[in-house]
């Protein structure tokens, strides 16, 4: 009683794909390192990301199959990564935005605390 | 529940057939994976806000981290990643003895991984570079420094610790491959202990980035 | 057939040992039900102990120090070793194949081996017992949680199995609902206790890592001083509760969606009325799964979150109760005009429409940020969220254990018990609970030893409700284990539903069905059948 079987064959990806694949996420790693060392201010971490992202996915598509297998995979896959996003972008609604009102609970709350004990608290009071 | 013909030795007994069993491990194996990602997302956030605050000091801070180590453990897991994938591909072709050797160089490559990290490590620890409170080391400017390194150690560490679980279980799949107990026709195991170590690999390819180049 | 099966899943195999290495789902959702009903009596007995101290103003038999360790362990105990696991562990595990027509879970051992985290992180809460517990609430709020002398890391690290425990369980259940469907039960023909499950499972999959993390980095701080949550050492207190609260929000809703799911079987099977709004009841439970994932912050607006952060959750809040008001309504017009049997199960569910929606409309009060000013750490939130987790998860929990009693052990509790002890509940609930909302209102901070004289009527009038809560649980407790020894055989389908659970026996054989079922009609059409049960009419003569 299975699930209607789809004509799936086991997909046998060819050697020489596997082999690119890898090759390009080697060349990609010399293309990040060699980005990082020019400075296009915020840009760097843009960029560097990108290429991160390229180089996931490549391993997420064809190394995990998530090209070739039921697009449901690829989905809840993509959904965890959503929520992470939403995690980190919503907390940073908090984090980035305390000084709004009084601008003193702006940034961390205390600066410095370790090897400079003689400045002790920088008079954010929290 | 009916017997049929072909009752393989590997079909558990509440699954219908072959094909119901496999893709049921794989969506659980993704079920999985999903957690992991939300594991070192916690991780990820707490990296995005400390950036975030000490822009500066985080710059500082990772100038002390050795760019040729975390490059070459790049590469390393990536290679690895391929020979992982080629192990399944070898399984799938029916050739145990090629995946044997795949699983293998997999798991030597995890292993020159952590040899790397080792180093990487004990070098912080001779200069203080320590985590939280047993941070010592005077030669970074901006705002508590120790922060990056609680950070960095967190997060390769939470890292780490996978990797050295992907070894064990890529290794069990190698003994169970030794053992005959995979092949063509079934071979779930190997394709799960593969989307495992993908992740590792994943999470690395990100975490080299924003640890060791910060622009 | 009337008679118990001679050969059934809870004489076959036989031993102690064919328990503890049981792959069978309706073994292990047992062992589940006694371990949770047993932290539930655990948790319940600090509870009253709490209320007895607060009968009056002043220490009365209770420090301030051990009073913060029995509210942190109440709310721990209650939470993690009770209330997250129930209805998934105990009814989940041992119906949801059942209404699949499945032999077993996806993967039976790794849902044993979520038992085994179980009680491996039950150890480690009791072992915190004798290492000095913790004192901090179950919150665990930096930077307090890191200075504290009591065993957090003991507490923290049993919570991090737990997580595992729910997380192996979401996993499995995913994978059952998905793949182990009987042939010819599509999605819209499953019933909404599976969809309520699935929703509950997609938040244990996804929320649940976050507390891992967390409780990782708070050992971590206690152990090495990491410096995230840590003020004094450069961190962030309040970074600390967005990740607390990130799962701990969709954490209640992974109390509360199983409960729901029961409520649509009870509410349609005891009404013998299809049920009102199916695709939007299902749609809700993925909708509250989702929505979920926005509200955290709502649980920091006095922590020093920005006033917009804090204005962004707030209006984000409000979408959550949309989901749920459109089960309560859904569930209303589905008892309207119908042939309703006021069964034990019954009186529960219409117990959990008034109790959890003056819950959901209390929380809606408080996810209004203004409200919540003044709000934030009285009794009206201790109300509120008792409201909702006893008042709705417990009681649906209780409609639940009723219902499948009969399939459980194949014997009948005493419906007269039944429904006195639903009396007690019912009363001793809102005495102790409804007036906790006058103080809370009134200012009366939460997590206090001692209190202004002002408020001693309400003390004193709730602690007089825990024990009329008490009572309802003892004679629950008696007639229950009564009926296991001597009630009177079920039969396959007592209450006539018309869900697969109850196409098999009563207890089911160890392999579920003998046949893959055939699905012939949908679960609630109760509009085209009228199921046969010898103990319909029985069950009419005695509730009547």
């Amino acid at each position: 009683m299975s699930q209607q079987k789809s004509a799936h064959v086991h997909h046998v990806i060819p050697l020489k794909i596997y082999l690119g694949i890898g090759a390009t996420l080697l060349v990609l790693t010399i293309v990040t390192v060699a980005v990082a060392l020019v400075d296009l201010g915020p840009f760097n971490l843009i960029v560097a990301m990108a290429i991160a992202t390229v180089k996931a996915s490549l391993v997420a598509m064809i190394f995990m199959h998530l090209y070739y297998d039921n697009k449901f995979y690829l989905m809840i896959f993509l959904s965890s990564l959503l929520f992470v996003g939403i995690f980190i972008s919503i907390t940073m609604i908090d984090t980035l935005r305390r000084g709004d009102i009084y601008p003193e609970l702006g940034g961390p709350i205390q600066e410095n605390m370790i090897g400079n004990t003689a400045a002790g608290s920088s008079g954010k009071n929290k | 529940m009916e017997h049929t013909a072909n009752h393989p030795s590997y079909l558990q007994h509440h699954f219908a057939d072959a094909e119901q069993q496999k893709e049921s491990a794989k969506l659980g194996m993704w079920a999985f994976l999903i957690t992991e990602v939300l594991l070192f997302g916690g991780l990820f956030c707490a990296y995005a806000i400390y950036r975030a605050w000490y822009p500066d000091m985080f710059f500082n801070a990772h100038t002390h981290l050795d760019v040729t180590m975390g490059a070459i453990n790049t590469a390393v897991l990536i290679v690895s990643s391929v020979t992982v994938a080629l192990a399944i591909r070898s399984i799938q072709l029916n050739n145990k003895k090629q995946t044997m050797w795949f699983l293998f160089v997999t798991i030597l490559c995890a292993s020159i991984f952590l040899v790397i990290k080792y180093f990487e490590y004990s070098h912080k620890f001779h200069l203080g570079l320590l985590p939280g409170k047993f941070y010592s080391y005077e030669g970074i400017a901006g705002a508590n420094p120790h922060v990056f390194f609680s950070i960095y150690f967190a997060m390769t560490g939470l890292h780490g610790i996978h990797v050295l679980g992907g070894m064990g279980f890529l290794g069990w799949v190698m003994y169970r491959t030794s053992k005959g107990d995979y092949s063509s026709e079934y071979y779930t195991p190997v394709e799960l202990g593969g989307l495992y170590w993908h992740l590792v690999d994943l999470i690395w390819i990100y975490l080299f980035p924003l640890l060791y180049l910060i622009g | 057939m009337l008679a118990i099966p001679e050969k059934n899943y809870l004489n076959y195999p036989k031993g102690i040992k064919s328990w503890l290495v049981t792959q069978d789902h309706k073994r292990i959702g047992l062992m589940y039900f006694f371990g949770i009903m047993t932290f539930f009596a655990i948790g319940g007995l600090f509870a009253v102990l709490l209320r007895l101290e607060l009968m009056s103003p002043g220490q009365d038999f209770l420090d301030k120090d051990t009073y913060n360790q029995f509210f942190t362990l109440h709310g721990a105990i209650m939470i993690f070793l009770f209330i997250i696991p129930s209805i998934p562990g105990a009814l989940g595990n041992i119906i949801l194949p059942l209404m699949l027509g499945a032999k077993d879970v996806a993967f039976p051992r790794l849902n044993l081996a979520s038992w085994y985290l179980y009680i491996a992180g039950a150890l480690f809460f009791i072992a915190s017992l004798v290492l000095g517990a913790a004192d901090t609430g179950w919150t665990f709020y930096t930077p307090y949680s890191i200075e504290t002398n009591t065993a957090v890391i003991t507490v923290g690290l049993g919570a991090f199995i737990l997580g595992f425990s729910s997380i192996f369980t979401g996993i499995n259940f995913i994978v059952t609902i998905h793949k182990l469907r009987a042939p010819g039960l599509t999605w819209y023909k499953l019933p909404l206790f599976v969809w309520g499950l699935y929703a509950t499972a997609i938040i244990q999959v996804l929320a649940t890592p976050v507390i891992g993390i967390t409780l990782v980095l708070l050992v971590l701080e206690r152990l090495v001083g990491i410096g995230i949550f840590d003020p004094k050492l450069g961190g962030d207190p309040v970074l600390f509760q967005h990740f607390f609260w990130f799962y701990s929000h969709p954490a209640v809703y992974i109390m509360i969606l199983p409960g729901m799911g029961i409520i649509s079987e009870l509410v349609s099977t005891h009404s013998t009325k299809k049920i009102f709004g199916y695709k939007a009841i299902a749609y809700s439970s993925l909708g509250i799964a989702l929505i979920s994932f926005f509200v955290w912050g709502h649980h920091m607006y006095t922590s020093g979150q920005s006033v917009y952060a804090s204005m962004v959750f707030s209006f984000l809040t409000f979408f959550v109760g949309i989901p749920s008001g459109i089960k309560v309504f859904n569930w209303m017009a589905t008892i309207y005009k119908g042939s309703v049997r006021l069964t034990t199960p019954m009186l529960y569910t219409i117990s959990f429409l008034i109790l959890f929606s003056i819950g959901g409309f209390t929380g809606i009060m408080l996810g209004t940020l203004s409200v919540d000013i003044h709000m934030h750490d009285t009794y009206f939130v201790v109300a509120h969220f008792h409201y909702t987790m006893m008042g709705g998860t417990v009681i649906a929990f209780l409609g639940g254990v009723h219902h499948w009693w009969p399939k459980i052990w194949g014997r009948m509790y005493s419906e007269f018990w039944g429904k006195i002890a639903c009396g007690f509940v019912f009363v001793g609930f809102n005495m102790t609970f409804f007036t906790q909302f006058i103080p809370g209102a009134k200012g009366m901070p939460r997590r206090y030893q001692d209190y202004l004289p002002e408020y001693t009527p309400y003390n004193e009038f709730s602690s007089y409700g825990s024990w009329v809560l008490a009572i309802g649980f003892i004679i629950m407790a008696v007639y229950l284990i009564h009926s296991i020894f001597k009630g009177r055989p079920a039969g396959d389908n007592p209450w006539g539903s018309l869900t697969l659970e109850w196409k098999t026996t009563s207890p089911p054989d160890p392999h579920n069905f003998h046949e893959v079922p055939e699905i012939e009609h949908g679960p609630y059409d109760y509009d085209k059948i009228i199921p046969e049960s010898a103990y319909q009419d029985q069950l009419e003569k005695e509730s009547a």
